[in-house]
């Protein structure tokens, strides 16, 4: 068996393998509950109601999905053109810091005030947090995937550090139990943002609403724009860039820039549309950034297909939390997650080669010689 | 003069230090290979569960029953490492987004997990664990007693395993060979060496490596089961890696460095002195950072940097 790369790839297939992909990942994932002594039909039966048809499932599952949206967004625009910047998750919480403080720093200002405020506070610490990894990129060569994940580290700890082992203005230390019990302030009302809803008991979240249209602004600008196609050009062959003379450095910046703010504000609203504090435990327990990149890969790094993708992961990880226990296996979302993603990968293989079984190839005949 | 502080820290430095030890010396072999496996803490946490697992199981002498465990964290680890394998060696996956689906789907919330509460693992503490192994004498010894002497024989194992390490990637052919794979396998593949092999083997070797790392803390440093009891350790082996330039004698100096800034908050606390935790946990992150833009740059990384081939899917038709 061979595998030959091909020339283009048929549009349907481009398609067809995430949803095989799924498909295949459900079968395996149904073996390992059979071989452990588990029912999968009713365990996906649960599944299914958990994430979707119970009553309020699916105000919880855009609940779960809304963050994996902008860190997915994030993943994307950065993998997508050869960036790997992992770091989502640090950029997430950095965001969540800073929209945490300025919402507490605006406290008696009306709520559009405080909703676009910590919307571009998140943005900017978001994107600042992704800047490093993007200098140390541009400047001095340096492989932002580690630096990136490193900092993953650092902002968690940050974050814990400004809850646990300090008196930050963003602790609660009102009451004495809070010394106890150390958790966040608790931001001022008008920093809580809308929900939408529709019908008796479906919540759309505000932040779901600007993961949409930043979805489409990212589609957009890499469609569109110049600067959409030189971050192509650069993700596929840095040398063809340099020598068309295109600022790949400038490039790098923008696009790490770009992924950071999209995750930070992902942090703006875990703070405006759920938490209503600073929640270290909280924000780190789900590992959104981590997922954020299965859901991107999943969606093949485009826009609107993250958010779709969002949306099945986020009912999944609702539904794990949904049902904990009782008939659930604990555990059981990652391991999902992990096949899925395996499934894709694989599945990638088809979609840029062409396997072929047996005949040998002219051009392994002519290496053998 | 065993409590003195220094003491304390060097030899809490190496209980915290020996399982990032292992899983660096397995990260460094398939590094060393060009396969980056971002998925070290799940590999590290599903060999912690199995260790463990076999250790409540079986029953026999105390000391079978941990070799066995040993032996079974290392093959889970493999096994967990060889879907890494298979997804970027032959089909030529992303190492990135594969090694981040092994944690994903091994790690904390996943197949660990998974495992842990199937095989009821959380309810009792480990029925043997790894102590000391030498006479009493020896043990109270000043200074040495408590560094050299009080030691596990996982700890005095991964002496051994990085001596060898060193040894074979300097002085055996088949190490020799390995490096050619990790800096020029398109060369390394001219002269006949199967690239491919090499790739899987170390890429393996490195997964039970990571098996038995996360066995030390089920084993030895935390006997019991917790969900995420390596506590992101797989993700500062990674980083361990980095900072040790990818030479295992490194390794052991890094790994006790960095083991000792996770042992320093606790031992500072017990004695009423209060820095933020966090300032030493951060240490480790930000000094791979700072190594590796050190070694980023022109000459510098031709000597000490990363194995040239390192993340690139091999295609000899693309050579």
């Amino acid at each position: 068996m061979r595998l030959e790369r091909r020339a283009s790839t048929p549009r349907w297939l481009q398609v067809a393998v995430p949803l095989g992909s799924v498909a295949i990942a459900f079968v395996v994932s149904a073996v390992v509950l059979l071989v452990t002594g588990h029912n999968p039909l009713h365990t996906y039966r649960r599944l299914f109601e958990a994430a979707f048809t119970d009553p309020g499932a699916l105000s919880s599952t855009l609940t779960a999905a809304t963050p994996l949206c902008f860190t997915g967004l994030a993943a994307a625009v950065a993998f997508r053109v050869g960036l790997f910047n992992i770091g989502a998750e640090g950029q997430l919480y950095m965001g969540a810091i800073a929209a945490a403080g300025v919402a507490l720093a605006l406290a008696g200002q009306g709520a559009v005030v405080q909703i676009a405020a910590m919307i571009i506070a998140g943005a900017v610490a978001g994107a600042a947090w992704a800047l490093i990894p993007g200098f140390l990129r541009a400047f001095a060569s340096t492989n932002e995937i580690i630096t990136s994940l490193m900092l993953n580290y650092v902002a968690a700890l940050f974050l814990n550090y400004l809850i646990f082992d300090t008196l930050s203005p963003w602790r609660d230390t009102s009451s004495p139990g809070a010394e106890q019990f150390p958790q966040g302030r608790t931001l001022p009302d008008a920093a809580a943002w809308p929900t939408l809803s529709l019908g008796t008991d479906l919540l759309i979240p505000f932040g779901l609403l600007v993961a949409v249209v930043l979805a489409g602004g990212v589609t957009v600008l890499y469609r569109r724009t110049r600067f959409g196609f030189e971050a192509a050009v650069i993700g596929d062959s840095p040398r063809a860039a340099r020598y068309a003379g295109m600022r790949t450095r400038r490039n790098i910046l923008l696009v790490m820039g770009l992924s950071g703010l999209l995750a930070g504000v992902g942090g703006a609203s875990q703070d405006g549309d759920f938490r209503h504090l600073l929640d270290p435990r909280g924000l780190a327990q789900p590992g959104y950034g981590y997922t954020g990149i299965v859901v991107a890969a999943l969606a093949r790094y485009n826009p609107f297909a993250v958010v779709v993708v969002a949306f099945l992961i986020g009912g999944l990880s609702n539904a794990g939390y949904a049902l904990q226990g009782a008939d659930f296996p604990a555990g059981l979302v990652g391991v999902m997650q992990g096949i899925i993603l395996f499934c894709a990968l694989g599945g990638e293989v088809l979609v840029r080669y062409r396997v072929r079984v047996g005949r040998s190839a002219p051009v392994e005949a002519a290496h053998a010689t | 003069m065993n409590n003195s502080l220094l003491v304390l820290i060097a030899s809490s430095a190496i209980v915290y230090g020996t399982p990032l030890l292992y899983a660096a010396l397995g990260e460094l072999l398939a590094e060393r290979s060009g396969v980056l496996n971002l998925g070290v803490e799940g590999m590290m946490l599903v060999g912690a569960a199995m260790g463990f697992f076999v250790v409540q199981r079986l029953d026999g002498p105390g000391p079978l029953a941990l070799g066995a465990a040993i032996a079974v964290a290392a093959v889970a680890g493999a096994a967990i490492a060889s879907i890494h394998a298979f997804l970027v060696i032959t089909l030529r996956a992303s190492q990135i987004v594969s090694g981040l689906a092994i944690t994903i789907f091994a790690g904390a919330a996943g197949l660990s997990s998974y495992l842990a509460n199937d095989l009821d693992l959380a309810q009792s503490p480990a029925r043997h664990v790894f102590g000391p192994i030498l006479p009493h004498s020896l043990q109270s010894l000043p200074v040495a007693g408590p560094l050299l002497f009080a030691q596990t024989a996982l700890v005095y194992a991964s002496w051994a395993l990085t001596a060898a390490v060193a040894y074979y990637l300097a002085r055996t052919r088949p190490g020799l060979e390995l490096r050619a794979v990790g800096e020029s396998p398109g060369a390394a593949d001219a002269v006949g060496i199967n690239v491919t092999a090499y790739r899987y083997v170390h890429t393996l070797v490195g997964g039970a490596l990571a098996g038995v790392g996360g066995a030390c803390f089920s084993l030895s440093i935390t006997p019991q089961w917790l969900d995420g009891l390596t506590g992101g350790a797989g993700w500062i082996a990674i980083a361990l890696v980095i900072f040790a330039f990818w030479r295992p004698d490194l390794c052991l100096v890094g790994a006790y460095v960095f083991g000792a800034f996770s042992a320093l908050p606790f031992i500072l606390q017990a004695r009423g002195v209060t820095v933020a935790p966090e300032l030493f946990q951060a240490l480790p992150y930000l000094m791979t950072v700072v190594v590796l833009v050190a070694v980023s740059t022109g000459a510098v990384r031709r000597h000490l940097g990363a194995p040239a081939a390192l993340g690139r899917p091999y295609v000899r038709e693309e050579r």
